[in-house]
């Protein structure tokens, strides 16, 4: 079968600016499938998956390339028709539980607005579902935490609410933005888990943006690893991390804490790794230049 | 779980205490002033003029606060003063919350073409010194109540507008705002529920100050001859005819510009009491 969602050639720049903040990037994922976005601060992660949802900053814009969600190309779409096909198939779990939460209203209609207001439930129906999820993601009193506001609750159990709110609608696409960076070590994992969990049993296609590989190891199928805003290297997970074909990736890789030999642990990437991996890039912006 | 709802519930403070009071007598006198001035505010009588405040040796004890030159009881006119100045606050601040806020929301919330026609609007006005405009203002519209709350509407309005813009912007940023937009829903439902309620607190503290700035206005207009009639008992008024007997009868200067700083300052420190209280951060 076909990919759900298709990213062919994207790029996307400072408003006015010739620097591109994402390059060409391409990649595609199945239903039910997980691909992994790496790379370090900057690198252009979450921007992909704001310019897959839409939610670009202002300044930023899209100036090539296309985005196939379930076979219709977002960029040729309508705003309206766009927002709607996004709101009705995919949805997000944001970096900061602290933020993505409205502290001025109560959890329940944050997480029932989008079954009402845009897929026309009832509000009965949208209620026992927003119980159900909240059920399924481990909160054992429902009732008192939709009734709460969100700074009357924890950080992992406002990262709880919000995967119940992203998986409430049956998203076929699920973009996690460092899910867990916000958490502590112990939440983490809890929260690691649970994401896993409902993927699984509801086959949602997921883009699971992180800068951790240890995540990445549990979590995803396939990883992407990025470098100023391109993709160095496209690799299935257990390739991954038997021999990374990259030299950065191999670089990150070696980076990755280990946990049995603390003393190794704080290995930075190679000076020259970078620089030969920046050269890449940028060679690959005066190709792109000329091309275009 | 978190169970903090009760502790959370703070004390109201001295602040809010102190200035609420002294705003809800004010009102009180001002909704009920025929009723509870003694005497008509305009009613002179010339054999009885710069009589003073009960206190003292000459008083009559049917002028609590004494008289003017004229005869006019202050006591009656200070009340009835409360009535001019408390509908200027309540009209004048809310007119100008509501336009400023409005055209701040959308500016800070659309952006684009229309933040920037708003924005250069914005600086333009405020090039204007404020008490030369509403001068000019009161000169083209004529006195009256109705003019000095337009003049105050079409000066201060910026003031609300700079803020909410700010804070709808900031609250623009957030990521419920972009959760809200993933969701689908319309841009006006998301203007409207998701940073409306979060602009609020700022808007209701930037109202409560504007209503004591809204009474100064009118006092300076009223000092200036600018305001309602001339023999009108405004604050402002008897503050600038006090101002030529103040030698032989400094009552008449003395308690209309006590009560005007009373006035203001519960106003804008009711303000800061309850930014205090809404404040999300803090709550």
């Amino acid at each position: 079968m076909s990919a759900f969602l298709t990213v062919n050639n994207l790029s996307a720049a400072l408003h006015g600016f010739d620097q591109r903040v994402l390059r060409s990037v391409s990649f595609s994922i199945d239903t039910g499938e997980v691909l992994g976005l790496v790379g370090e601060s900057g690198a252009g992660k979450s921007m992909i998956g704001k310019a897959i949802l839409g939610i670009l900053p202002s300044a930023i814009e899209i100036v090539e390339g296309e985005i196939l969600l379930d076979g219709q190309d977002l960029q040729k779409m309508k705003p309206a028709d766009r927002r709607r096909l996004i709101g009705a198939t995919a949805a997000l779990i944001p970096q900061d539980p602290l933020t993505a939460l409205n502290p001025s209203r109560r959890i329940e209609p944050q997480i029932t607005n989008r079954l009402v207001d845009i897929l026309g439930w009832t509000k009965s129906d949208a209620r026992g579902r927003a119980m159900e999820l909240l059920n399924e993601v481990h909160i054992d009193n429902p009732e008192r935490v939709m009734a709460s506001y969100p700074h009357e609750l924890s950080g992992g159990m406002r990262q709880r609410v919000l995967i119940a709110s992203a998986f409430a609608a049956n998203p076929k696409l699920v973009i996690a933005d460092e899910p867990t960076t916000a958490l502590d070590v112990t939440v983490q994992k809890q929260i690691l888990r649970l994401i896993r969990e409902l993927q699984t049993r509801h086959s949602t296609a997921m883009v699971f943006v992180t800068h951790d590989l240890g995540v990445v190891s549990k979590v995803c199928q396939r990883l992407s690893v990025l470098y100023g805003g391109k993709i160095v290297e496209n690799s299935s997970v257990p390739d991954f991390f038997e021999g990374p074909k990259h030299a950065y990736s191999r670089a990150l890789l070696a980076a990755t804490p280990k946990y049995n030999d603390p003393d190794a642990s704080l290995l930075p990437v190679d000076e020259a790794v970078i620089e030969a991996v920046a050269a890449e890039v940028l060679a690959a912006d005066k190709e792109w230049r000329h091309g275009g | 779980m978190l169970d903090g709802r009760g502790s959370l519930k703070r004390r109201l403070g001295a602040r809010l205490w102190l200035s609420g009071t002294w705003l809800g007598i004010m009102a009180l006198l001002a909704l009920f002033a025929p009723l509870i001035s003694p005497h008509d505010p305009l009613a002179q009588d010339l054999f009885a003029g710069r009589l003073p405040p009960f206190w003292l040796s000459g008083s009559d004890s049917a002028y609590l606060l004494g008289t003017d030159s004229l005869g006019r009881d202050v006591l009656s006119r200070l009340i009835h003063g409360a009535r001019i100045a408390f509908s200027v606050a309540l009209l004048a601040g809310l007119a100008t919350a509501f336009v400023g806020s409005t055209l701040g929301l959308l500016a800070g919330y659309m952006r684009g073409w229309v933040d920037i026609v708003i924005s250069r609007l914005v600086d333009i006005w405020m090039a204007f010194p404020p008490v030369l405009f509403a001068i000019l203002l009161i000169a083209v519209l004529g006195t009256g109540l109705t003019s000095i709350i337009i003049a105050i509407v079409v000066i201060d309005w910026t003031r609300f507008c700079r803020v909410v813009r700010a804070e709808a912007m900031n609250q623009s940023a957030m990521d419920y705002v972009s959760s809200a937009i993933v969701a689908g829903r319309p841009r006006r439902d998301i203007l409207w529920r998701e940073i409306l309620p979060n602009v609020l607190p700022t808007i209701v503290v930037l109202s409560t100050l504007e209503m004591g700035i809204a009474v100064i206005v009118e006092a300076i207009l009223s000092f200036v001859n600018l305001s309602i009639s001339t023999d009108a008992p405004t604050w402002g008024g008897m503050i600038a005819e006090g101002r030529t007997s103040i030698h032989q009868a400094w009552w008449v200067l003395a308690f209309p510009l006590g009560v005007l700083f009373l006035t203001v300052l519960s106003f804008s420190q009711f303000g800061e009491g309850l930014k205090d209280r809404f404040d999300p951060v803090l709550r």
